[in-house]
């Protein structure tokens, strides 16, 4: 690699340096890089340490890394990512459409033409586009590209700074002062002043380098750590591993197997409770708005029994023990071994048996000949009865409605049961079909003998549980943690520096602030005080006023 | 309760009314020669006042808190008198350290305007649904109003900045832009005005139309300019609509939201045609005189400062705690809801600030620009997104 000598102290600099690392003075070479010349204040960005990215742009390699180490076109993406985030919001996005619509011809019909053009271009599926994951991508890599072309060489600069600094290092700071003669104890006075004030102060042959708050300067690499590790975490939901994201109905007494946990784990939903306002007294407070909007949802609730299995053979029976036994509630989620259950959903009033008798259909007394009862969770195929009856079920329909003359069901919950049944009367290989439902009731031909009634049923209600394991979340709270740490380190702490530089009889002073020269004005003023040392003038607001 | 609900209602009244004298006081003391860092008698008593109404406020808060038994951040009234309050918080913090009066004179009102706006929405104690119960979202909902507000007093100062540095002496694109800001206060204030108005004299006309299928109901309070698409009008007695909405706008009230906004357009209009007569020039430029005492430099620094604390407060309460909250209550911390989206936005957008000022160099006229433009967005996430764009925070 090429080096530069510095003319003044005979330092070996790396190419591309454009303030000596050792006595900071500007090499002719290369001091244009950051904007100085001869005669302005020196641009102090990084310590004027040499950067790559300002260094080498011959190779593809170094093109490319010049490209996203601009904090130019790290802004430019994010403006970009911002654009698209926000076009995305024009009409809702796919998950928020209606779950049977096709989005094919919803948001045709929706929202016309525009919105034909919004689903062609993929609009409604825009965050999880593969531009969209790009722009994201881009943003992350530019963050790490900037940052290390920074940090590093800023490492460098800081580690070994000293504090003999080249005259015209001092002089060319922002903030600067001459005074003629100084005593020994003013000087002494000041550096004084300045440890008081919690600065670290090192000496070298008469020149002092105070300084504090350097840790603040790594502010901006650590969040952007944060940044980049919260992003490797959203990225490795795509691990199937790190995520899983299932769902189970459990019926109110029935005990299910929890979703991937491979039958360790058993649900029993012992009861599930649905609360509105207005119940309580503690509601009146409420009773406008209610009179206004309406029932008002208040709880939704499992009461929930979780036993372990202790049987690993498969297909045997299993052994269950009860774990514990919690209510899973909305902002509840039950926690298992890494696992979460969540009440997302809920079936209230579902069927859970029927029961019919069998009588002659001409009985006006309807006399039970016969009786059975159907599970509507597992219903049988075939029940013996009574006086040798005997009922197959043809059709089930769990939720059963009448789809152009045919009978279908809507869904696999039994909210509306229908069955067609073949009834077998007494040594008889013949059977009569029934169509029985909740207030139906259909003889198929008309001229059966007997009728099957619907005596009784039970009900109760089904929760729906949404099962989610998610090990990426400890690596967004880290990423997350580490960002605020980040911003906080960076945003309210500043990396403060005093240079005093003997002369013949008096001093040089010099202060430089990555933030807020008033606060580092204010110091110096501090740190003075009692002394003849002049005050440093603010050459920034000098050539302001010029 | 109904006694501790009046109680409440008073308190914010008493709120408002203390606001509005002390940005009278805060007025004063800009006056004269006198560099306006100063302290004179009338800004000690407007901070006095500020400090008095924002605890009236407070009293407000903690007594509708225990009336109707949750943090009161619940509805799009309580949410935005809530932010009201964080902007008067934000701006006392930031007052006593830089102690600049001038940025009473514009934040107050603006915290005026938007709790004024707040109290249109409909006030009754309203009751939780599930998914709203979790500490986790009264410690997103106040952090990040906390953090809004602070960027709203960036938004103050960067006005003032653009108000006295931009050329007045003749028209051009910055100028038009000023005035455009300027007049969407006044369209607030039209709002507050118009609704007001109709609301004193019980203005109700009511539409039938079809809505996903069926045939809903709609009430107007305001004469519809625009009514619902399909719409037919069933009160007698009542104009009917000059146009109707398009049929594109979501949700049932959708039309209805649009006609609102139609009629604060043209009040906020009137109003800013009647100021524009009195003044005989821009606002603008009537207002830049007032700052001529006004130090530049600091106020861009408040500027500045109030988005570096303002940031982080944001990011945490916006963003961290809000996908906590999500994680517990949707079991997914991020959902692409129309609202979080626009939070992103706001991150992405105050991030990038962050860096053209800290890497750019872009100090003084461009960064205040940048201030003003970050509260459009702020201020569009709180008002267009509910009004326009449905999603799971929807309020209204
Ligand atoms: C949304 C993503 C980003 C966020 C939230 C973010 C956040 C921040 C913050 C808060 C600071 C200021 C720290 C301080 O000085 O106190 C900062 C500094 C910085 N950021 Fe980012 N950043 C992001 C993306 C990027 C990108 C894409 C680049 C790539 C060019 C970048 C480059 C830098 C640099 C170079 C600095 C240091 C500025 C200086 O010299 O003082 N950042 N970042």
């Amino acid at each position: 690699m090429k080096k530069i000598t510095c003319e003044a102290c005979q330092h070996l600099n790396p190419e591309g340096t454009v303030l000596c690392e050792s006595c900071g003075k500007p090499l002719e070479e290369d001091q244009y890089i950051d904007g100085n010349n001869k005669t302005k204040l020196l641009n102090m960005r990084y310590e004027g340490s040499s950067r790559r990215s300002q260094t080498y742009n011959k190779s593809i390699v170094d093109q490319i890394w010049n490209f996203f180490s601009s904090v130019k076109v790290g802004v430019t993406l994010i403006v970009i990512t911002l654009i698209a985030s926000a076009a995305g919001t024009i009409f809702p996005q796919r998950m928020y459409i209606p779950p049977t619509a096709s989005p094919a011809t919803y948001y045709e019909d929706t929202y016309g033409i525009l919105g034909q053009i919004y689903y062609q271009l993929g609009f409604h599926e825009l965050y999880s586009s593969w531009w969209y994951m790009i722009l994201i991508a881009l943003i992350g890599i530019s963050i790490i590209i900037a940052s290390i072309d920074r940090v590093v060489p800023l490492y460098r600069a800081l580690k070994h700074q000293k504090p003999v600094r080249h005259k015209s290092f001092i002089s060319r700071q922002r903030l600067h002062s001459k005074t003629e003669d100084v005593s020994k104890e003013d000087k002494e006075l000041l550096i004084k002043g300045l440890k008081k004030q919690r600065y670290k102060v090192t000496e070298d042959n008469g020149h002092v380098l105070a300084e504090k708050g350097r840790f603040s300067r790594w502010g901006p690499y650590v969040n952007h750590c944060g940044l980049i590790i919260f992003l490797l975490g959203a990225l490795l939901r795509f691990v199937p591993f790190m995520y899983i994201d299932d769902f189970v109905w459990v019926r109110e007494g029935e005990t299910k197997v929890i979703p991937e946990t491979h039958s360790k784990y058993y649900i029993e939903n012992k009861e599930f409770i649905m609360e509105t306002y207005g119940d309580s007294e503690e509601d009146a407070r409420f009773e406008q708005a209610l009179a206004d909007k309406g029932p008002v949802a208040k709880n939704f609730q499992t009461n929930a029994v979780i036993y372990e299995n202790s049987e690993t053979t498969i297909g045997a029976e299993p052994k269950l023990e009860k774990v514990l036994e919690d209510s899973i509630r909305v902002n509840h989620p039950l926690k298992l071994e890494g696992i979460s259950l969540y009440q997302t959903s809920y079936q209230l009033n579902e069927f859970k048996s029927m029961s019919f008798i069998i009588h002659e259909t001409d009985d006006q007394e309807e006399e039970e000949l016969a009786s059975f009862t159907v599970d509507l969770a597992d219903p049988a195929r075939e029940y013996n009865l009574d006086n040798g009856f005997r009922v197959t079920i043809d059709q089930y329909f769990a939720d059963y409605y009448l789809d152009n003359g045919i009978p279908r069901s809507q869904s696999d919950h039994p909210k509306n049961p229908a069955f067609v049944f073949s009834v077998y009367p007494p040594n008889s290989d013949d059977p009569e079909v029934s169509f029985a439902g909740i207030g139906r009731n259909v003889d198929a031909t008309g001229q059966n003998e007997y009728k099957v009634g619907l005596q009784n049923f039970e009900i109760r209600d089904v929760t729906g549980l949404t099962v989610r394991r998610d090990y990426t979340l400890p690596i967004l709270i880290i990423g997350g943690i580490i960002f605020m740490i980040g911003v906080v380190q960076g945003m309210y702490w500043q990396h403060r520096r005093v240079w005093i530089h003997p002369t013949e009889n008096g001093v040089w002073l010099a202060g430089h602030t990555n933030k807020n020269y008033f606060g580092l004005k204010k110091d110096i003023e501090k740190a003075i005080d009692g002394t003849t040392i002049q005050m440093v003038v603010d050459q920034a607001e000098e050539n302001k006023k010029e | 309760m109904g006694d501790l609900i009046t109680i409440s209602s008073n308190f914010l009244y008493v709120a408002f009314i203390l606001y509005l004298i002390a940005t009278l006081f805060f007025g004063g003391s800009i006056r004269g020669k006198k560099q306006q860092e100063k302290v004179t008698m009338s800004s000690k008593i407007a901070i006095v006042l500020t400090i008095a109404g924002f605890l009236a406020q407070l009293g407000y808060f903690i007594t509708r808190w225990i009336a109707s038994g949750h943090a009161p951040v619940s509805n799009l009234f309580e949410f935005t008198t809530f932010f009201g309050m964080m902007i008067v918080f934000a701006f006392i913090i930031l007052y006593f350290i830089y102690k600049l009066n001038i940025l009473g004179v514009f934040t107050l009102p603006v915290a005026l305007l938007i709790i004024a706006y707040a109290s249109m929405f409909p006030r009754e104690i309203s009751p939780l649904v599930p998914s709203l119960k979790s500490h986790w979202l009264y410690i997103h909902v106040t952090t990040v109003s906390l953090g809004e507000a602070i960027l709203a007093v960036s938004f103050a100062a960067g006005l003032i900045y653009l108000i006295k540095v931009v050329d007045q002496t003749k028209k051009s694109k910055k100028t038009t832009l000023l005035e455009i800001i300027l007049y969407s206060l006044f369209a607030t204030l039209g709002f507050v005005i118009i609704t007001s108005v109709f609301s004193a004299v019980n203005y109700n006309a009511t539409f039938e139309f079809p809505f996903e299928g069926e045939i809903s109901e709609v009430d107007y309070h305001l004469p519809p300019i625009a009514g619902p698409n399909d719409g037919e009008l069933l009160t007698t007695e009542r104009m009917d609509s000059l146009f109707e909405a398009p049929g594109w706008m979501q949700g049932v009230n959708a039309a209805r939201k649009f006609n609102t906004l139609i009629w604060s357009l043209l009040t906020g209009y009137g109003l800013y045609m009647i100021a524009r007569l009195i003044l005989r020039k821009r606002v603008a430029a009537a207002i830049q005189p007032l700052l001529k005492n006004t130090n530049a430099d600091l106020v861009d620094e408040v500027s500045y400062r109030a988005v570096a604390f303002g940031f982080p407060i944001f990011t945490l309460g916006g963003l961290v705690f809000a996908m906590i909250w999500a994680q517990e209550a949707w079991n997914r911390y991020w959902g692409w809801d129309p609202k979080e989206v626009w939070a992103l936005i706001t991150w992405f957008f105050y991030a990038a600030f962050l860096h053209l000022r800290l890497s750019q160099g872009w100090h003084g006229e461009k960064s205040a620009w940048l201030a003003v433009i970050g509260f459009a967005i702020i201020m569009f996430n709180l008002i267009a997104v509910n009004l326009i764009i449905a999603g799971l925070h929807s309020y209204a």
